[in-house]
């Protein structure tokens, strides 16, 4: 009996769901869906690498100290990174007058000791870095509707973060000719760029690394649009996990020593069964 | 013999296996213990910055130092006069005027709000606070009395108010811890 | 109960024996996991996957409990504790870490238990209530893990929220309403948020009650074993200590080298970035997926495309998703089979490997992927042999296949014909 009902329930969900398939081939052989515009010219994020890659990975500090001036100097405008205190940067090999002075150099929200009234005031290193925006309102307004995200957390938000964000700052460029013969209708709208490693190909912000020595780098590096980009991202590989470093080195610290117990604990198991078949 | 040592050999080997677990069970709580104590952002947070420039004679302000309360006090002459009168190894924890304060600033009496009993805080830093009766500060949980140079003189707590450390970044900001 | 063999408790140390009278604490404990609990001598490897889900239940309290301590569940200030945790937080890092890929291990063992069970026929008679308890745990576990993975209120938290308590509006009639009471309100928020933490904490004390209550009724029978014959003998069994301590305790070693080999290298391999997002009612990503462990049921909820007759294509899904688990529950007598062991059934042997494992891991593979094709149609396929290899073909297969010839004992099984003869004449 209890077989029967079994059979019976299972059939019932065997032929709901050889009726699905049953359709779903049917509308895929009669009506294939459309190749889109994305599937065609969407691309994965360039291979590069960074020196805090791999399992003995660590950060390259002056790259960490040039990708903050470049992230200070442009992306701070509209970008906010408000999960990163400037205590933080003591991390990046920043004395403590260096951080005070940084901070001091940023305006923060604080409140008249006398008055009450909301006021700004240099920051100290206990502040986080301010929003450029008072709120996303704002930023949609200032934008173009778009609200340009936090990038406290982007290399770990993305696919491939860091690659990503590389990718996307030069990988703007003018649609290509085979892109609007085949999609006449994909033409990129006015006031949105084309990038082919961003996920719809169009993205609202512009070019914001254009040209060489944009940010004049203080220990004579050149500042090439690429490079630019890659100090950049390496900075926010650093932003979205400064523990990084510490991770990887107590990781290998505690797989060392779990090696040596496992392999103690399996002579010991050897010893123990010794003799008894099994 | 041969088999004895063998006998021996895998005794140690277990007792070597058996420690090392204790030893990675000690690993494992060292994390879960510190984890507990003050993080970063609390740390960081452990210096203030107060302006004293509008503090007048026998005024006190109350600023936040650690989450707590840290008296700021321009003393008078005469309030300067009666801490000093007092001959200081007569009381419960000696200390002068001098000592508690920084040279050349004998006038600035900057001390934790905090009572040395139970953590109450003190009255007598607000203007029109009861002083208690040696004119400092007076803990009105139970009653503890503090002088003019903040020392305990009467009541259940042991020490004198703390003073924290602290240094003139110039005449008219002091930078505490 | 246990074997007339048994070694039993005798405290030597007066201490012991007054405790003994008292509260027979170490007695209980020598007799579940000491030299008092006599176990087949010929487990394999699989059947370490018990003991390695009880040190990743304990692993994932500690740590949880330590990640309360530093969360607040507050949808204003939820995502901004759990990054202040990872970044100013001693060690905080490593608690967040190793809670999330905790969850992750978890799974692995406790897939790799279940499936265990499925082969060798852990879930027959006479274990049917300890297998029975374990499915309970299994959806413990589902709950928690699901209402733990909307605390960061991430994206992926807020929509996996949404998307999950909207499987419940299926239901018809009370559908709408009952979304609403679960979450207390239109959409997942505050209201939400502090329930899931609070039932998130609950839970897994409730699970350590039932794996008790598993641990408990597997100790009437006795633990199974790869041929599936049943314990006949003293040279059958090994006491549990230090036989099998010792073999778990290695066990424990290799699996925490693993564990840490993601948790300190690739601690957001199996997270999804877009959890780094903070939660946003206003955009859905792109692709909603849940956490890896939760694919093949996805896959199955996905796979109804079409209306079935009068039944909606939503709700059919709904009723398969859960069914696809429910069904486990019955499994003691939906498999009629007079032998245990899959290893002297050739024919569910077969449909086990080139069915079973097959059909999960299509599942695991598209629950995964875009809600498009073709992994809508080979996730049908595969959630089609999922009901039919339950449902149909294990009654079928377990009344009309012809098993293969069983040892007598385990002790035969494991020393040959001659040797257990020798051994244990007075058994036969």
């Amino acid at each position: 009996m209890a077989r029967i009902l079994s059979i019976l329930v299972g059939l019932f969900f065997t032929a709901a769901l050889a009726w699905s398939f049953g359709k779903g081939a049917y509308t895929q052989i009669t009506e294939p869906p459309a190749v889109t515009v994305e599937h065609e010219f969407h691309l994965l994020p360039k291979h590069v690498r960074f020196a805090s890659d791999g399992a003995f990975g660590k950060f390259d500090r002056q790259q960490l100290q040039r990708g903050f001036q470049v992230y200070k100097e442009v992306c701070s405008a509209c970008h906010s990174l408000s999960h990163v205190a400037f205590r933080d940067l003591a991390q990046l090999g920043y004395s403590e007058a260096e951080v005070k002075a940084i901070a001091a150099g940023f305006q923060v929200a604080g409140t008249d000791p006398n008055t009450g009234e909301a006021n700004m005031r240099p920051g100290t290193p206990t502040d986080y870095f301010p929003k450029p925006f008072a709120n996303d309102i704002a930023a949609r307004a200032a934008n173009n509707n778009a609200v340009p995200p936090d990038l406290s957390l982007m290399t770990k938000a993305r696919h491939d973060g860091a690659a990503y964000v590389y990718s996307l700052l030069t990988g703007f460029q003018a649609q290509p000719a085979a892109l609007l013969k085949e999609f006449p209708d994909a033409k990129t709208p006015n006031g949105l760029h084309y990038n082919p490693y961003f996920a719809n190909l169009n993205l609202a912000m512009a070019p914001p690394l254009t040209s060489e020595g944009q940010v004049t780098y203080g220990d004579g590096t050149k500042a090439t649009v690429d490079q630019m980009s890659k100090d950049v991202s390496a900075f926010l590989i650093w932003t979205a996990e400064p523990s990084l470093e510490k991770r990887k080195q107590t990781g290998w610290a505690v797989l060392g020593f779990l090696l040596f117990a496992t392999i103690l604990g399996y002579m010991s198991y050897r010893n123990i069964w010794a003799g008894k078949k099994h | 013999m041969a088999e004895e040592d063998g006998v021996r050999r895998r005794d140690f080997i277990n007792i070597a296996a058996v420690s090392a677990a204790g030893v990675a069970g000690v690993g494992v709580v060292i994390p879960l213990v510190s984890q507990m104590s003050a993080s970063a952002d609390v740390l960081a947070a452990s210096s203030t910055e107060v302006d004293i420039s509008s503090i007048k004679p026998g005024q006190a302000i109350k600023a936040v130092f650690r989450k707590q309360p840290v008296f700021v006090r321009n003393l008078t002459p005469k309030e300067i006069a009666e801490a000093n009168a007092v001959d200081a190894a007569t009381l419960r924890d000696p200390q002068t005027l001098g000592e508690r304060t920084k040279e050349g600033k004998e006038n600035w009496l900057i001390t934790m709000g905090v009572c040395t009993h139970l953590g109450c805080v003190p009255l007598g830093a607000g203007e029109g606070e009861a002083k208690g009766e040696f004119g400092g500060y007076f803990c009105p949980c139970h009653g503890s009395s503090y002088d003019t140079a903040a020392r305990i003189r009467k009541g259940p707590a042991p020490k004198n108010l703390e003073v924290p450390e602290y240094e003139f970044a110039s005449d008219t900001v002091v930078k505490i811890g | 109960m246990s074997f007339p063999w048994a070694n039993e408790y005798q405290p030597s140390h007066p201490f012991m024996k007054w405790m003994d009278e008292k509260l027979p604490l170490p007695r209980l404990v020598y007799n579940s996991v000491g030299s008092g609990y006599p176990v087949p001598r010929n487990l394999n490897y699989f059947w370490n996957f018990g003991f390695l889900a009880l040190i990743c239940l304990v692993i994932q309290i500690v740590t949880g409990i330590v990640m309360a301590m530093h969360y607040a569940a507050n949808t204003a200030v939820a995502f901004d504790t759990v990054e202040m945790t990872v970044r100013d937080v001693n060690w905080g890092w490593l608690m967040r870490y190793a809670h999330a890929n905790g969850a992750s291990a978890f799974f692995v063992v406790i897939y790799i238990h279940i499936f265990r069970g499925f082969y060798y026929g852990s879930y027959k008679a006479p274990r049917e209530m300890v297998w029975l308890l374990g499915v309970v745990i299994f959806l413990l576990m589902m709950a928690t893990a699901f209402m733990g993975y909307v605390l960061p209120w991430g994206q992926m938290s807020f929509w996996g929220a949404k998307v999950i308590t909207g499987l419940f509006s299926a239901i018809p009639f009370v559908g709408e309403p009952l979304q609403q009471w679960l979450l207390g309100g239109f959409a997942p928020d505050n209201a939400a948020l502090n329930r899931f933490f609070s039932l998130h904490y609950l839970l897994p004390f409730v699970i350590v009650g039932v794996v008790i209550l598993h641990i408990w009724a597997l100790h009437i029978p006795g633990s199974s074993n790869p041929t599936g014959v049943e314990v006949k003998s003293e040279s059958d069994t090994v006491p549990f200590y230090p036989y099998y301590i010792a073999k778990d305790g290695w066990a424990v070693g290799a699996f925490g080298f693993l564990f840490c080999m993601m948790l300190f290298f690739f601690p957001n391999a199996l997270g999804h970035p877009d959890n780094y997002i903070p939660a946003n009612p206003m955009s859905t990503p792109a692709h909603i997926v849940p956490e890896w462990y939760f694919w093949p049921f996805y896959a199955v909820l996905r796979a109804f495309t079409q209306d079935f007759f009068f039944i909606p294509a939503k709700l059919m899904g709904v009723l398969a998703m859960f069914g696809a688990i429910l069904v486990w529950f019955f499994l003691p007598w939906l498999d009629k089979s007079p032998v245990r062991s899959g290893s002297y059934r050739p024919t569910y042997k077969k449909f086990f490997w080139f069915g079973l494992i097959p059909a999960m891991l299509v599942l695991f593979y598209c629950g995964g992927a875009p809600a498009a094709e073709p992994y809508v149609m080979m996730s049908q396929l595969a959630a089609l042999y999922y009901f039919a290899h339950f449902l149909i073909i294990l009654p079928v297969v377990s009344a009309i296949e012809k098993p293969l010839p069983l040892p007598y004992s385990i002790t035969e099984a494991v020393l040959g014909k001659d040797e257990a003869a020798q051994l244990a004449p007075t058994a036969r």
